[in-house]
């Protein structure tokens, strides 16, 4: 909590003076400050990326000394402990105690549907990262946009090139059985069969596995495995798909979580070769990044990955926004508007949104290298502007179910 | 063939690693009737030591971790039953909620120190290279696994039938009251106990690094495992929980084997049945 009680008190009270008093001086005048609320997992089996979340956008505010676009910013970060409920309730805290102004976050996509309904209603400009599909196609909400990736949206180019570049025929894919997982291995499943691949196995694996290694002897041999996890479980599944001398029979590709560099920092040489797919990498060569990740690096001791570089990236989209608007946080409606127009240039590349609130920006092939000393996720080839569609008409991609475990079905799985 | 030959062996390691897990536990509740929820935390403080502790000195060997993360964790677990635990005898359930509390603290303070990555335990060196068996692959350190849990067994064995001690502790187990009339310092017997389990949790954590790894989360995955042993295997039963493991072991690696999406099914089923038609379980000597 970087605001105090009293501070909020006076802060509110003010605001209902200014506003009552002299409504068409606010603009300009010395006001109070934006109030910006952070929905991260800081503890639980989350938290790495939660904690990661927070620290970037600290420092994203700290280099503009706490001030966008020439207003005093104030964050107020609430711990979600990655569960839903606590996700809800924290969520209202936020809203209604701390009369946010905008809202970045969560991180699972179980706690961004759990209070997706609520935001929406609350009319609460969203800069999200989870991935759900749903929540940028079937159901989008105009108080929503997201600038990650949906699920598969960063798959899509590494089954193409799966396929194409690195003539891949069979591919096993594994991950955690919940919806990420399921939606992630969908779509590198229809862009890999639709560039005339096979998927010959898919495994699903609780999301508490004590041990993989009933799984790891089940793995057919095949070109390439799939890694669609996140966060431990991948980590783990992978040392043991090693210890059982697996990845010398074949390839280990991943998406865009697998191996994020909060995974690598804790990998070892058998690490090295492995392809991965996201919107982003810490090796990026663009000015920006040239900026923060050295940065992030020098004050923390490692690598920013995949959920540092979403809050901030989250800064960067919301800070183009506020110049467009001159700050003005109250008019909402605005304010989303020119989030949904902004068009920023970002560490991660330039981010547009499409109708849905989607992000449409560069997708990277990454190769796990070492450089001074360190395991980075090299980028290989860019995949420019893709979008949560992929090369796959619209309308018709909206008009079939969302992606699951079962759609689209796999018909090439070996027995 | 070999697909139940490997899974067979997956079977064994895990059994072996479940006992780690559970002997502990189930002597723990065995004694003092009680569920000690802070199992899996003390299991899991003992996987951290070993990241942690095999991460910064090279040269390290995991035997003599286990060792030091053994005592180091029957420390803690000793200190908690006599300043806590203790105070609360004459309330069951005060008990039980109070060792929840805990592993919640231990896992929270594991998140701070340690931050939310999972951090790697590495396999000996020695046993880093697959053993090839007629033409197949397993990790050899799996195999070894194995071994530690039948060591682990025999001196508990004997710990536990061949000497005073045991006497006393297996006395307790059958009636406390009887055990206290007879001149037992029950009291202290408790809390030395507490620490045996607490101390061999903390060693299989260590010893089930290589495989698990160290991650937030790791006490919540663990802890049902050990119930569920403990319930099948039958409670305050060292064959009972031994029987138990690989029981468990062999039904959870064919399951999720044959059966992957029934994987949490094929688990629980045997517990229920065996609640339901066999509350002292398998071998135990008291109801759950």
């Amino acid at each position: 909590m970087t605001i105090s009680r009293r501070e909020l008190v006076g802060g509110v009270a003010g605001a209902a003076i200014a506003s009552v008093t002299t409504p068409t001086l606010v603009f300009g005048q010395n006001k109070e400050s934006i109030r910006i609320g952070l929905l991260a997992a800081k503890t639980g089996p989350l938290a790495s990326g939660g904690i990661d979340m927070e620290l970037a956008l600290t420092m994203f505010l700290k280099e503009r000394a706490n001030t966008l676009a020439g207003r005093k910013v104030e964050l107020i970060v609430a711990d979600t402990a990655g569960v839903p409920a606590t996700a809800r309730t924290k969520a209202q805290e936020l809203i209604e105690k701390n009369n946010v102004h905008c809202m970045i976050g969560p991180l699972a996509a179980f706690e961004a549907l759990a209070i997706a309904d609520y935001l929406t209603e609350k009319e609460m400009p969203t800069l999200g990262v989870a991935a759900a599909e749903n929540m940028t196609q079937r159901h989008p909400s105009p108080w929503f946009v997201r600038l990650t990736s949906t699920s598969a949206q960063c798959a899509y180019p590494l089954a193409e090139y799966s396929a194409k570049e690195l003539s891949y025929r069979k591919i096993v894919t594994i991950a955690d059985d919940f919806a990420y997982g399921h939606e992630m291995c969908a779509g590198f499943q229809r862009a890999f069969e639709d560039s005339g691949g096979k998927i010959i196995q898919k495994i699903f694996t609780p999301l508490a596995t004590p041990d993989y290694g009933s799984y790891v002897a089940q793995v057919k041999l095949a070109d390439a495995i799939f890694l669609g996890t996140a966060g431990s479980n991948g980590f783990r599944f992978l040392r043991q798909f090693i210890e059982y001398g697996l990845k010398d029979k074949m390839a280990v590709i991943g998406g865009m979580t697998a191996l994020d560099e909060s995974v690598l920092r804790n990998m070892g040489d058998e690490a090295l070769g492995i392809l991965t797919t996201s919107w982003y990498s810490a090796e990026l060569d663009n000015p920006l990044n040239k900026g923060f990740a050295p940065s992030f690096r020098k004050q923390f001791k490692y690598d920013p990955g995949y959920y540092a570089a979403s809050t901030y990236v989250s800064g960067e989209v919301l800070e183009a926004a506020l110049k467009t608007t001159k700050a003005n946080v109250e008019d909402k409606k605005a304010l989303m508007a020119a989030i949904r127009g902004s068009n920023a240039d970002t560490v991660r590349g330039v981010v547009k949104f499409d109708e849905f609130g989607n992000a449409t920006g560069n997708v990277y092939i990454r190769k796990v290298t070492k450089a001074d000393g360190r395991l980075v996720n090299s980028v290989i080839k860019t995949y420019p502007d893709v979008t949560q569609f992929w090369t796959y008409d619209k309308t018709a991609f909206l008009q079939n179910p969302v992606y699951s475990r079962d759609y689209p079905p796999a018909k090439n799985l070996e027995p | 063939m070999q697909f139940w030959i490997i899974q067979g062996l997956n079977s064994l390691s895990l059994g072996g690693l479940l006992f780690l897990l559970s002997s502990g536990f189930s002597l723990i509740f065995g004694l003092m009737r009680l569920a000690n929820l802070t199992h899996g935390a003390f299991f899991m403080l003992g996987t951290y030591f070993a990241a942690i502790a095999l991460r910064s000195y090279d040269g390290l060997n995991i035997w003599v971790t286990a060792l030091g993360a053994g005592v180091a964790v029957a420390a803690i677990g000793g200190l908690f039953e006599r300043l806590v635990l203790a105070r609360l005898r004459s309330n069951p359930l005060g008990q039980v909620l109070v060792t929840l509390g805990m592993s919640f603290i231990i896992s929270d303070a594991c998140l701070m120190l340690w931050g939310g990555d999972s951090i790697p335990v590495p396999t000996p060196q020695n046993l880093q290279a697959p053993t090839r068996l007629f033409g197949f692959v397993f990790p050899t350190y799996r195999l070894v696994l194995v071994g530690c849990a039948v060591a682990a067994a025999i001196v508990l064995y004997f710990l536990l039938e061949r000497t005073r001690l045991g006497a006393m502790i297996r006395a307790g187990v059958d009636d406390g009251q009887m055990a206290r009339a007879v001149g037992i310092p029950v009291s202290r017997l408790f809390t030395l106990v507490f620490c045996l389990g607490a101390g061999i949790a903390g060693a299989g954590g260590v010893l089930g690094g290589p495989i698990l790894s160290a991650y937030p989360g790791l006490d919540a995955d663990m802890l049902p495992l050990a119930l569920i042993v403990v319930i099948l295997g039958g409670i305050g039963s060292l064959l009972g929980a031994f029987i138990g493991s690989f029981i468990i072991g062999f039904i959870y690696t064919f399951g999720t084997a044959l059966f992957p999406e029934l994987a949490y099914i094929i688990l629980f089923l045997p517990m229920i049945f065996v609640i339901a038609f066999r509350p002292q379980g398998l071998f135990g000597r008291v109801g759950a």
